[in-house]
């Protein structure tokens, strides 16, 4: 997206560089209150690595071609806005002056296109809301790609005005804008991709480098917490809202009534059922939910909270056996 | 050669030229930046139709060419990066812009065209003339004239900085690659799975350095402010060359 000199008229040029030097003077001043000498040379072999990095090509799965990162997102997710757009000047007139990608006369441009939205909006508006609060994984990434994308989509739409306004083409307004914004689209989510990836490999290795994000993890809770909070979920639900529960039929026996008219299927005449039924009359403590040969509400929320404690420690109980003998056969 | 060693190399060969002991290497770096800032300014200056013109400032590129013994092929080769651009945003203009004002043959010739040859060229001469300043004047040079004209200190460490360890950097980046394509052969580029990681590395390493870099620069007296060597004022050799090109812009722009 670096412009040519030949892109623009002197005028537009002039105002470019007067909007860049600008932004370049505030950044300047917002470094120096920082009073971190090491700010410098920092941002100076940052701008080399940007400049090392963006000649990287990265595949592009199923494309056949290739990518390469967005210097003004990841420098201003290390260095902050201010610094990281400095620094992306100094890699923008390096390219512009060894590599003649881009022009001495359109670096105004370029800084505003590629540097300002880059570092500022790509900050302000994204980086900033999305990672200040805590920063996640998921959160670095949808900050890179939305950050990559909207800073070109405005740095495309800028090489589209400076050019009409510089008179250079003849290419009318709507199809020069149709022809850039869906290309930088592309361009945007892969760039995106790449500095999430390479953002996120700091997240995990080095979280401190990212520019004032909270770093703090959640502190994961105790066992024992974790233990009172179930109980306490279990207690409201089986002896609370359980007195709640429908009336009505459950999906099977809602089916079975359909079909025979009754929940209950007529059974009575075989022996097998009667045994079973039998025994189930005996050894159940709490037969329909409730106190045997009561009605009470008391009946269900004990019923729910008595269910609740025999299935944790069946359940408890069979994952401690199985964890044990799995230990074993590990020890041996 | 890769792209990395490609630009490793063209760094080079740039300082190689720029610390050449030629007479176009001997004016004052702030002289030679004026006329090219001066230069690019009158060539995009110049109306979209005017093609005669356009076609005389080449005059700049040639003499420096020819007097400075400047590679021409060197200079075309730099055109490659700016030229796509400028050729889809020019390549239009013949088809928009149809109004017949010549014929060759049975060639119509059409403002369109004309623009079209008139953006091309203003391209490759403004590429021309920046590199005719790096070609001659080394980037300390060039930080040194920028300093002159009062751009802050920091940005201009910055870039030297920036510039310095480019070399480092990519020599580094090189060598990732070189070790990544040796072990993944047939590979266009990098792959998805590696592409935090490969990178990550080199930026961890790239912030050590820094922090290196720091300790070094403090241990050798640096608080904050680049000193400077006291460079050469301007002499009477340097003002008379830059009114020379003046003149010649001046009288190519506006009165032939």
């Amino acid at each position: 997206m670096h412009m040519a000199d030949a892109l623009i008229s002197p005028a537009v040029a002039g105002t470019m560089y007067a909007c860049s030097a600008v932004a370049a003077g505030y950044s300047i001043k917002k470094v120096r209150l920082e009073a971190d000498p090491k700010k410098v040379p920092v941002m100076g072999v940052m701008g080399a690595f940007v400049f090392a990095a963006q000649m990287i090509n990265f595949t592009i799965p199923g494309t056949g071609s290739s990518g390469h990162l967005c210097g003004g997102m990841l420098l201003t997710a290390l260095l902050g806005p201010y610094a990281a757009f400095l620094t992306m000047i100094g890699v923008l007139l390096i390219q512009c002056l060894m590599f003649a990608d881009g022009g001495l006369l359109a670096l105004g441009c370029n800084i505003w296109n590629m540097a300002f939205y880059g570092c500022f909006l790509g900050y302000f508006l994204l980086w900033k809301p999305i990672t200040s609060k805590s920063a996640t994984r998921g959160r670095i990434i949808a900050a890179s790609i939305l950050g990559s994308i909207i800073s070109l989509q405005f740095g495309a739409f800028s090489v589209t005005i400076e050019t009409l306004l510089s008179g250079i083409t003849d290419l009318p307004f709507s199809v020069f804008v149709g022809t850039m914004q869906p290309i930088h689209l592309a361009i945007g989510l892969v760039e995106g991709l790449i500095t999430a990836a390479v953002l996120v490999f700091v997240y995990e290795s080095r979280p401190e480098m990212l520019y004032q994000i909270q770093t703090e993890k959640k502190e994961k809770l105790s066992f024992k917490k974790t233990l009172v909070i179930l109980s306490v979920c279990f207690v409201v639900i089986a002896g609370v809202i359980s007195l709640f529960a429908s009336s009505h039929p459950d999906g099977l026996e809602w089916s079975i009534e359909k079909i025979t008219g009754s929940t209950e299927l007529d059974a009575a005449q075989q022996s097998i059922y009667n045994t079973s039924e039998k025994v189930q009359e005996h050894t159940a403590i709490l037969p329909d939910y409730a106190f045997k040969g009561s009605d009470s509400a008391l009946g269900t929320s004990v019923s729910g909270i008595v269910g609740s404690v025999v299935v944790l420690v069946l359940c408890g109980g069979a994952c401690w056996i199985f964890t044990k003998n799995k230990r074993k056969k590990a020890d041996a | 050669m890769s792209k990395l060693s490609g630009a490793y190399y063209e760094i080079h060969h740039m300082e190689q030229l720029a610390n050449e002991d030629q007479w176009v290497n001997r004016i004052h770096p702030l002289v030679k930046l004026v006329i090219t800032v001066l230069y690019i300014m009158t060539v995009v200056s110049v109306h979209k139709y005017n093609l005669a013109r356009i076609l005389i400032l080449g005059v700049y590129p040639i003499a420096m060419f020819i007097l400075g013994e400047i590679s021409f092929a060197d200079s075309i080769r730099r055109v490659r990066l700016i030229l796509p651009l400028v050729c889809i945003v020019g390549i239009f203009n013949p088809f928009f812009d149809r109004q017949v004002i010549a014929h060759i043959g049975n060639i119509a010739i059409t403002t369109g065209m004309i623009s079209m040859v008139t953006l091309i060229l203003k391209g490759v001469y403004t590429v021309f003339a920046t590199y005719i300043l790096v070609a001659t004047t080394t980037i300390e040079k060039i930080c040194y004239a920028m300093r002159l004209v009062h751009i802050p200190g920091i940005l201009v460490t910055q870039i030297l900085l920036t510039y310095r360890y480019i070399s480092v950097l990519l020599k580094e980046a090189n060598t990732i690659m070189q070790a990544y394509l040796l072990r993944a052969p047939h590979q266009k580029g990098v792959q998805m799975k590696v592409w935090g990681s490969l990178v990550g590395q080199l930026l961890l390493r790239s912030i050590d350095r820094a922090d290196n870099v720091y300790a070094s620069m403090t241990l050798r007296g640096y608080h904050g402010e680049f000193c400077y060597a006291r460079q050469k004022k301007c002499s009477g050799k340097d003002y008379a060359y830059l009114l020379l090109w003046v003149a010649v812009f001046g009288i190519l722009r506006y009165i032939i």
